[in-house]
C-alpha cells in the first residue's frame, strides 16, 4: 500500500521511530527529576537514565561514555568542539583548517573565529565534493592547531577520507574535529579506528529527538579539552553547563542503541532503493548525480536535471513528495546551492538539483510513486522549457548574451 | 511558502505554452533572464500589422512555479491587447493577481522585461523606433 505523502527529506530530519517515544515518555512524567540533584531518588532516577543513555551513544560510536558532552544539538556541537578548541589551545596556535563544503555552522563559527583574530584556511573540494589530502597536508603550519573537516556532506552524502585525515592529523600534532551529523547512525563510525579527536552529531538525523546532541572529546592519547561556550553549573565535566535533557538523552541513546543493532539490516534495504530510485531517474535525458557515488552515504542521491528548474520542479509533486533542492528559490537568499556550486557545477546545474534522502521508513511503493512522479513532472517542464528548446536544437547556450539580473 | 492557488492554478495548467516562429515579421520575441539565476522566461507575440492588436502569444519559461504562472498570465493579458496598451502592463498588476510574496517580485519584473522586450523586438522588425523603458532595479 502507497502511503502518502512520501518523505525523502531525511537530511534535513528524520521521523522519529516510535519505539524512542515510548522510552521517552515516563521521563516527561514519572521520572522527570533533574540529573543533577543528588539527594533523592528523582534525582538518582534521572541520573541513572542518563548514565544509561551515555552508554548507549558512546557505544555506537566506539567512545567511552566520559567522553561523550551532551549538546542541543549538531550546531551547538560544533560551535562548541571549535570554538571550545580555539580558545582551549590559544597558547599554541590559531590557524584552524576547514573546507568550503562543510555545514553553515561550522563556517559561520569559523567566520566567527576570522573576526577574533583566528586564522582560517578554506580548502576547496574536487569536483567529486572529497577533499584532496595533499592540499590538507600542505596547508598545516606551525600555527595549525585544528582539521575540522565533516565526515558526510548534508547536501550530496559523500563521505570523507575520515582516517586518512585523521592520520595526517596526529603526523602533524594537530586535533581533527568532525561533524558527523549525517554518518553517525547510517555507517560504522568510529572514533578509536577512524581517528577522531573532537565530533559532533545529533538525535533527529537518526530517528531520535530533536533538540539532543553530543559532542565526543577524546580523554586519552591525547587527552582533549575544550574551553565552555556556556557559563553555569559545570554540567558535563565542566563543558556544557546546563540542566540536562533527560528525556531528549534517553530517546537519543534508545536511538542510537537501534541504529547500532539495525544498521546493517537498513543498510542494505535502503541503499537498494536508493540505487532503484537513482538507476530510474539517470534514464532521464540530462540527468547527473552530483558528487562521488562511491564514497557516499547509501541512503542518499544528489541529482541535476539539467534545462529544469529545481523548485518549479519541486512544486509538481510537493503535496505529495517531500524533497529539498539546491535551487536559489527555495532559500531566502536567491543563492543556489554552496556546495554544488563547491564542486564546480554552474549555477543552472546547481538550480536544477534535487536531494534524496531515504529512511528506515521509506518503502519501494514510495520509491516506485516518487521515480513516476519526478519523470513525469521533469518532462511536462521541459516542454515548457526555452533552454530545453535551445538544447534540442543544437545552440549554444554560452553563445547568448543573457541579462544577468 | 505556500503558493496562492492562483500561482498553482497557471503551474498546473499553463496557458499558451509554446512556440511561434520568430523569424517571421509579425512576431516579436523577447527572452529575458538567465540560467545561472534560475529563471529564463521566452515571450513572443504574433501582431497583426493593420491593427496593432496582439493576435497571440506564447511562453516558455525555465523557473521556479511563480516565474512559470507570472509568464502565463502575461499570455493572457497580452492577447487581444494592443502593442501600446501591452507596453504598460505593470509587474505589480502581476503581482497582485498572482498574490505574488516579496521574494516572488523579480518573477513579475521578469515577465514585464519579457513583454517589452518583445514589443521591442516586434517594432525594430518593422522599424520603428523602440521604446525606452525605465529600469525597474527590483533584482
Amino acid at each position: 500500500m502507497l502511503k502518502l505523502p512520501v518523505y525523502l527529506d531525511n537530511n534535513a530530519t528524520t521521523p522519529m521511530d516510535p519505539r524512542v517515544l515510548e522510552t521517552m515518555i515516563p521521563y516527561f512524567t514519572e521520572h522527570f527529576g533533574n540529573a543533577a540533584s543528588r539527594n533523592h531518588p528523582f534525582g538518582w532516577e534521572a541520573e541513572e537514565a542518563v548514565d544509561y543513555a551515555r552508554e548507549q551513544v558512546a557505544k555506537l560510536i566506539g567512545a567511552d561514555p566520559k567522553e561523550i558532552i551532551f549538546t542541543s544539538g549538531a550546531t551547538e556541537g560544533d560551535n562548541l568542539g571549535i570554538k571550545g578548541v580555539y580558545e582551549m589551545y590559544a597558547q599554541k596556535g590559531n590557524h584552524i583548517i576547514t573546507a568550503n563544503t562543510e555545514h553553515k555552522a561550522v563556517l559561520d563559527t569559523c567566520k566567527h573565529i576570522e573576526k577574533s583574530g583566528g586564522e582560517v584556511t578554506y580548502l576547496s573540494v574536487q569536483e567529486d565534493g572529497l577533499i584532496d589530502l595533499k592540499d590538507l597536508e600542505a596547508a598545516i603550519k606551525p600555527t595549525t592547531i585544528l582539521i575540522a573537516i565533516m565526515y558526510a556532506n548534508n547536501e550530496i552524502g559523500v563521505v570523507q577520507p575520515v582516517k586518512e585525515i585523521a592520520a595526517i592529523a596526529k603526523k602533524h600534532g594537530v586535533l581533527f574535529f568532525t561533524d558527523a551529523t549525517q554518518a553517525v547512525g547510517k555507517i560504522p563510525v568510529d572514533v578509536i579506528k577512524d581517528g577522531i579527536d573532537l565530533m559532533t552529531f545529533t538525535g533527529h538525523k537518526m530517528y531520535g529527538p530533536k533538540g539532543i546532541g553530543a559532542l565526543y572529546v577524546r580523554r586519552k592519547n591525547p587527552r582533549v579539552k575544550v574551553t565552555a561556550q556556556m557559563d553555569g553549573g559545570g554540567h558535563e565535566r565542566g563543558m556544557r553547563s546546563g540542566t540536562l535533557n533527560v528525556p531528549g538523552i534517553v530517546g537519543f541513546g534508545k536511538a542510537c542503541e537501534l541504529c547500532r543493532l539495525e544498521m546493517d539490516q537498513d543498510t542494505a534495504r535502503i541503499s537498494k532503493l536508493r540505487d532503484k530510485l537513482e538507476t530510474a531517474l539517470l534514464k532521464l535525458d540530462e540527468a547527473y548525480v552530483n558528487g562521488n557515488r562511491e564514497h557516499r552515504l547509501p541512503h542518499v542521491s544528489n541529482i541535476s536535471f539539467k534545462y529544469v528548474e529545481g523548485e518549479g520542479l519541486l512544486m509538481g509533486f510537493n503535496k505529495n513528495i517531500a524533497l529539498s533542492s539546491g535551487s536559489a528559490c527555495t532559500s531566502a537568499s536567491l543563492e543556489p546551492s554552496y556546495v554544488l556550486k563547491a564542486l564546480g557545477l554552474g549555477d543552472d546545474l546547481a538550480h536544477s538539483s534535487l536531494r534524496f534522502g531515504l529512511s528506515r521508513f521509506t518503502t519501494e511503493e514510495q520509491i516506485d510513486y516518487t521515480i513516476e512522479q519526478i519523470s513525469t513532472t521533469v518532462l511536462k517542464l521541459r516542454e515548457m522549457s526555452p533552454l530545453w528548446e535551445m538544447f534540442k536544437e543544437g545552440i549554444d547556450m554560452n553563445s547568448i548574451e543573457w541579462a544577468q539580473h | 511558502m505556500a503558493y496562492s492557488e492562483k500561482v498553482i492554478d497557471h503551474y498546473s495548467n499553463p496557458k499558451n505554452v509554446g512556440t511561434l516562429d520568430k523569424a517571421s515579421k509579425n512576431v516579436g520575441t523577447g527572452l529575458v533572464g538567465a540560467p545561472e539565476c534560475g529563471d529564463v522566461m521566452r515571450l513572443q507575440i504574433e501582431v497583426d500589422d493593420a491593427t496593432g492588436i496582439i493576435k497571440d502569444a506564447k511562453f516558455k519559461t525555465f523557473g521556479c512555479g511563480s516565474a512559470i504562472a507570472s509568464s502565463s498570465l502575461a499570455t493572457e493579458w497580452l492577447k487581444g491587447k494592443s502593442i501600446d496598451v501591452a507596453a504598460t502592463i505593470d509587474n505589480m498588476d502581476i503581482v497582485e493577481e498572482l498574490n505574488l510574496p516579496p521574494v516572488k517580485i523579480h518573477c513579475s519584473v521578469l515577465a514585464e522585461d519579457a513583454i517589452k522586450a518583445a514589443i521591442n523586438d516586434y517594432r525594430k522588425k518593422n522599424g520603428l523606433e523602440e521604446l525606452v523603458f525605465e529600469e525597474k532595479g527590483v533584482h
